[in-house]
C-alpha cells in the first residue's frame, strides 16, 4: 500500500464516521460535529493529493485546504448560533422533537 | 507507510468514532478535539506545516471551544432518557457504510494509477504569503467578506430578542 492510498483510506473512513454521526445522533450539536469531521476528512484528501501530486510547488491543494478551513470556521459559527437560537425558541436541541418550521 | 502514520491514523479515527458515539456531549466535544489534533499531526506528517498549525489554531483553538460553549449554553450535556440516537439510526448507519464502501472501492481500484512516493516539497510560509497576495488574492478577499458576514450573522442569529428577554 502506497502512502497516498493509506491517507485516502483514512480520509474515507473519517468521512463515513462523520456521516454516520450526522445521520444517527439526536442532538443538533452532535450533527454539527459530524459535519465538521466530514469537512476535515475532505481537507486531509486535499493535503494528501497536494503532497503526492506532480506539482506540489504550485500550492494549489494547500490553498484549497486553507480556504476550506476558513469556510468551515464560518459554517461552525453560524451553525452553532442557529442551534442556540433554536434552543431559545423550543427549549430543546433534540432533532426528533424539532419537527415544524413555524416559530 | 511508517509506524508514525499508523499511530496518528488510529488516534484520529478513535477520536472521531468516540466523538459520534459517546453519550455525554461534553465527552464528545473532547473526543472531537483529539480527532482534530490527530488530523493536524497528519498534516505535519504530510509536510504541510502551515496547514497543520492553521488546523491547530482554528479547530482546536476556536471551533472546539465554540462547540463546548454551545453545549453548555443549551444545557444538553446529560444524555436524554429516550436515548442519544435518532429513530432512523439504522438507515443512517447503512447509508454511511455504503458511502464508505464506495469510497474505499474507488480508492483501492485506482491505487495502482496513483502517484508513488515523491520527494518532500519545501514550501516556506513566505511562498504561501506571496501566493495568497498574488495569484489567490481574489479568493482571499472573498473569504474575508465571508468571515465578516458570518461573524455578524452569528451574533445576530444568537442575539437575545426583545420580547423573550428577561
Amino acid at each position: 500500500m502506497t502512502p497516498l492510498t493509506g491517507y485516502l483510506l483514512v480520509a474515507a473512513l473519517l468521512f463515513a464516521i462523520g456521516l454516520a454521526g450526522a445521520l444517527t445522533r439526536r442532538n443538533a450539536i452532535l450533527v454539527l460535529i459530524g459535519i465538521e469531521l466530514m469537512l476535515n476528512a475532505a481537507n486531509l484528501n486535499l493535503i494528501a493529493f497536494w503532497r503526492y501530486g506532480p506539482h506540489p510547488e504550485a500550492l494549489t491543494g494547500m490553498m484549497f485546504a486553507i480556504f476550506s478551513i476558513a469556510v468551515a470556521a464560518a459554517e461552525a459559527a453560524v451553525g452553532l448560533g442557529l442551534v442556540i437560537s433554536i434552543h431559545r425558541h423550543t427549549k430543546t436541541v433534540d432533532l426528533d422533537q424539532i419537527n415544524r418550521m413555524k416559530g | 507507510m511508517t509506524i508514525v502514520f499508523y499511530i496518528l491514523a488510529a488516534l484520529t479515527l478513535a477520536g472521531g468514532l468516540a466523538a459520534v458515539t459517546l453519550r455525554n456531549t461534553v465527552h464528545c466535544a473532547l473526543a472531537l478535539t483529539v480527532a482534530f489534533a490527530g488530523l493536524a499531526l497528519l498534516f505535519l506528517q504530510l509536510d504541510a506545516q502551515f496547514a497543520g498549525f492553521a488546523q491547530i489554531l482554528i479547530y482546536i483553538g476556536a471551533v472546539a471551544i465554540l462547540v463546548v460553549f454551545a453545549i453548555l449554553l443549551t444545557r444538553s450535556s446529560d444524555a436524554p432518557e429516550t436515548g442519544v440516537f435518532s429513530k432512523t439510526w439504522l438507515a443512517g448507519l447503512v447509508i454511511a457504510a455504503a458511502v464508505f464502501a464506495v469510497l474505499g472501492w474507488a480508492v483501492l481500484r485506482t491505487a495502482p494509477m496513483l502517484p508513488q512516493s515523491s520527494t518532500a516539497p519545501t514550501v516556506t510560509v513566505q511562498q504561501i504569503g506571496a501566493a495568497l497576495m498574488g495569484r489567490y488574492v481574489l479568493p482571499l478577499e472573498i473569504v474575508a467578506r465571508l468571515l465578516t458576514a458570518a461573524l455578524i450573522g452569528a451574533v445576530i442569529v444568537a442575539m437575545h430578542e426583545k420580547e423573550g428577554a428577561k
